[in-house]
């Protein structure tokens, strides 16, 4: 169609004032970076959103960082760490001659500063928030900088996912001079450690930053990055196309296919900590019965939703933990196959043939994907298997209302996604017996069983990787079992970018990391 | 004049306050609160309770309010969460991005609208008549965010005449010539509909003027055709037509939300969809107040124009 319009305009071309050259071509060594929303603040411990966290990675470091293509972590501004034997005393050693954008030094009192900044209550900065996210470090108990080189956390309790915490953007190390120097407005003047220094953040339209060329880790050679907020994904699309924009990320699955066909971009994938499930509600109702549970993961067809409603941006889920992090994952975990006749024979022994049943669905929301197509495709599914299920269907922050207090007396499923950091979160925050919502958890199925309790537990307390893993692998076994949730799928994150950039990765954590990347 | 002007701008600071209770009292009852929009998966009711508090959003709604209009009073329109700046800064320069873009919309639609009308009607069921109404009848009924999208996917994807999105260039940009062509695809995406109400207006305006017996007196006298449509018959037409402008002006204004997201505009109305969506009461608000004082304040201007243009109303 296009070609055509393209000939009939060839003779309004010829008295076009404008010629062909407006085209948005972007300069060599500046980066433009398409972001799907505005982001909200640069200060890291304000923020929640991925978008967010793709900018701010580029401009912080945090003491440990996660190994590239994976979710282990490996020093940064701490050149090494030790942990006392009972989990609750860790020492850091900060790297030598590290200084802030604005000039100041890292050192010990700096990071005390921003872990006291969120957590203490009475520390004069603590009004520069709020820290929605300080609960990552809610297990500190205190902070003590003996020297300008080491940094000690004493914890309440052993914790083991406390490293990985640190990795994640709410553990970034702030400049304390720019925090006392720009108080509540410190997120509209950032200054980090990281390889990219903040030049300017104009609203709605972009934030600038600029390499720093005295980055610990070698400076960048990139000369500047832009990002730009794109919030219609089609429009997003179309500044790809038009050259307006290096890399674009969360790319609709509708228009993967025309930029991997096409030889002048390149389309990353990479599956992530993120899980896409349905919450089932084990307390009453039929789907209190875990034969009807197993029934419903039986017949859900998810390589149908995988490969036709997500058009492969997403891999099929087995169990609670995504394969991501690899160390915790049980490969040996195989996901319930499509097999409708096994459902028909789960419900039938437990009596539950043609029960009706009521199931929440979102209008979109955080890792959602596509929530209305997924619903509808799995009510066809389990319609299949003689089960009669009604859509109630909320817009993202009145499905949340709905669904963490919990599912009792109001529906028997709903839909839920998860992006996390370490194995610990999900299944501690929404699969314990102490989890339920009244005791201010998100199980809101009301799973519970001792066994996974304990597991749980201990996964915690442990400080051996390997010892943690094992405590995972097992849990995964057993949940996988008992099925409190449908286990549906773990989403892929795409990019696509220009051929002119190259040395561009994702990361399993969906971090957007620049400092490796060129383009001319 | 001048009391008439001061009576219908006084007349809106009730309006404007009773909005806000409005707004405040139906932003407390949709269900979700900024905490949860803001930890999403993470919003157990212990962090929700937690960010309140630091939000200041535990105390009851009264005094909320209290404290908004107290503050509003000063100058101070508080600050909003979402966003981590004075909700004043944010909402007058992203209004200033609508008004530039509704207001080239509104000169295109006038012009293009009136003039379309005024053929369509001189010459009835004529050829140029046909034309018109064709287009018109295209016009109303094209979805605007959809001819939006074609418009980008052929001047900036396909042509590269026309940047695809956004205000001015992201790099090296600025200047009126930068500002023109961002502005050419969004302002002429948003004028499509309200130009053809207007021509299809103005058409029946005109046609009921044309009818009357001075326009019959005055061709009867010898005036030239041009003169007595212009003169005559136009101008008149003009004073029915005014006041329907003045209501396109708030359908541009409205519409330019559908717009500005799909041409990334930075305007009022994207940012009111965000802040709703993130429960940002404040800068709800903010965002509400100034768009609805603005609508005031062009019905006040059309109906100024009517009566300057319509001696009997004065």
């Amino acid at each position: 169609m296009f070609s055509l319009i393209r000939r009939m305009l060839v003779v309004a071309a010829a008295f076009g004032a404008f010629g062909a050259t407006a085209a948005a071509q972007t300069p060599p060594g500046v980066l433009i970076v398409a972001q799907i929303a505005e982001p909200k603040s640069l200060d890291p411990h304000a923020v929640t959103a991925v978008n967010d966290f793709r900018i701010l990675m580029n401009v912080y470091d945090g003491l440990v960082r996660y190994k590239p293509g994976s979710l282990e972590v490996e020093p940064a501004l701490a050149e090494s760490w030790t942990v006392s034997d009972d989990g609750t005393v860790y020492t850091f050693t900060l790297r030598d001659g590290v200084t802030f954008h604005d000039g100041s030094a890292l050192d010990a009192e700096a990071v005390k500063f921003n872990f006291d900044r969120m957590l203490d209550e009475s520390h004069p900065f603590h009004d520069t928030g709020p820290f929605p996210l300080s609960f990552f470090f809610g297990s500190v108990d205190s902070v003590e900088a003996p020297d300008p080189k080491t940094v000690v956390f004493r914890l309440k309790e052993p914790y083991a996912p406390f490293l990985s915490n640190l990795a994640y953007p709410t553990g970034l190390i702030v400049s304390p001079a720019a925090v006392e120097e720009h108080g509540e407005d410190f997120g509209r003047n950032p200054s980090g450690t990281g390889p990219f220094k903040f030049v300017e953040w104009e609203s709605n339209a972009k934030v600038v930053v600029e390499a720093n060329p005295d980055y610990w880790g070698g400076a960048p050679d990139l000369k500047a990055v832009v990002f730009r907020p794109i919030t219609d994904a089609n429009t997003r699309v179309a500044e790809m196309l038009s050259g307006g924009i290096d890399v674009m990320v969360e790319v609709p699955p509708d228009n993967l296919s025309t930029f991997a066909d096409d030889a002048s971009y390149t389309v990353f994938e990479q599956a992530g900590p993120h899980l896409w499930f349905l919450i089932l509600n084990a307390k009453e109702g039929p789907m209190a019965d875990r034969k009807v549970r197993q029934a419903v993961n039986y017949a859900i067809d998810k390589k149908a939703l995988v490969e036709n409603v997500l058009q492969g941006t997403a891999a099929i889920a087995a169990g609670p933990t995504p394969p991501a992090f690899a160390w915790a994952y049980n490969e040996a975990l195989e996901p319930y196959p499509h097999d409708p006749e096994k459902a028909k024979a789960l419900l039938k022994e437990a009596g539950a043939e043609g029960a009706s049943l009521t199931f929440y669905v979102t209008e979109g929301g955080s890792g959602m994907l596509d929530p209305i197509a997924m619903g509808s495709a799995i009510q066809a599914d389990l319609a299949e298997v003689g089960l009669d299920v009604t859509i109630e269907t909320y817009e993202w922050n009145t499905f949340l209302g709905k669904v963490n207090p919990g599912l009792e007396g109001k529906a028997d499923m709903a839909e839920m996604a998860w992006m996390t950091n370490d194995p610990d979160t999900l299944p501690y925050l929404a699969l314990r017996t102490d989890a339920f919502p009244d005791k201010g958890g998100f199980n809101s199925g009301y799973y519970s069983n001792p066994e996974v309790d304990t597991l749980l537990e201990d996964a915690r307390k442990a400080t051996d990787q390997a010892e943690r893993a094992r405590l995972y692998k097992e849990m995964q076994e057993i949940v996988h079992e008992d099925a409190p949730w449908a286990f549906i799928a773990n989403w892929k994150q795409n990019a696509v970018t220009s051929t002119r950039v190259e040395g561009f990765e994702l990361q399993p954590s969906f971090f957007l990391l620049l400092d490796g990347v060129t383009k001319n | 004049m001048w009391l008439y002007i001061g009576k219908r701008l006084l007349a809106t600071v009730p309006i404007l306050l009773g909005l806000s209770v409005i707004v405040f009292a139906m932003m407390a009852a949709i269900p979700g609160d900024p905490a949860t929009a803001i930890l999403g998966s993470y919003a157990t009711p212990e962090n929700v309770e937690r960010l309140n508090r630091q939000l200041g959003l535990d105390r009851s709604l009264v005094e909320q309010y209290l404290t908004w209009l107290g503050n509003l009073l000063q100058g101070d329109m508080g600050r909003s969460y979402a966003l981590n700046r004075p909700v004043a800064d944010e909402v007058f320069e992203r209004f200033g991005a609508t008004l530039v873009l509704a207001g080239a919309s509104l000169l295109l639609c006038s012009l293009f609208g009136l003039l379309a009308g005024v053929i369509a009607a001189v010459g009835q069921f004529g050829w140029r008549d046909r034309i018109v109404t064709f287009l018109v009848l295209i016009g109303i009924s094209t979805p605007s965010f959809w001819l939006g999208l074609l418009l980008i996917m052929l001047f900036a994807v396909e042509l590269q005449w026309l940047p695809a999105s956004g205000m001015f260039a992201i790099y090296g940009g600025g200047g009126p010539l930068d500002l023109l062509a961002h502005l050419a695809l969004p302002a002429i995406t948003l004028a499509v509909v309200a130009t053809a109400v207007i021509a299809r207006l103005t058409r029946t305006a005109m046609l009921e003027v044309l009818r009357q017996d001075y326009v019959r007196t005055a061709r009867a006298k010898g005036v030239s055709e041009r003169r007595v449509i212009y003169r005559h018959a136009f101008k008149s037409a003009l004073v029915a037509v005014i006041p329907v402008i003045g209501i396109q002006t708030g359908f541009v204004l409205g519409g330019a939300v559908y717009i500005e997201t799909v041409f990334q505009w930075p305007g009022i109305g994207r940012m009111l969809v965000n802040a709703i969506s993130t429960r940002d009461l404040l800068l709800v608000q903010g965002g509400v107040l100034v768009v609805a004082a603005s609508y005031v304040f062009f019905n006040l201007l059309a109906d100024v124009a009517q009566t300057l243009v319509d001696p009997r109303l004065r």
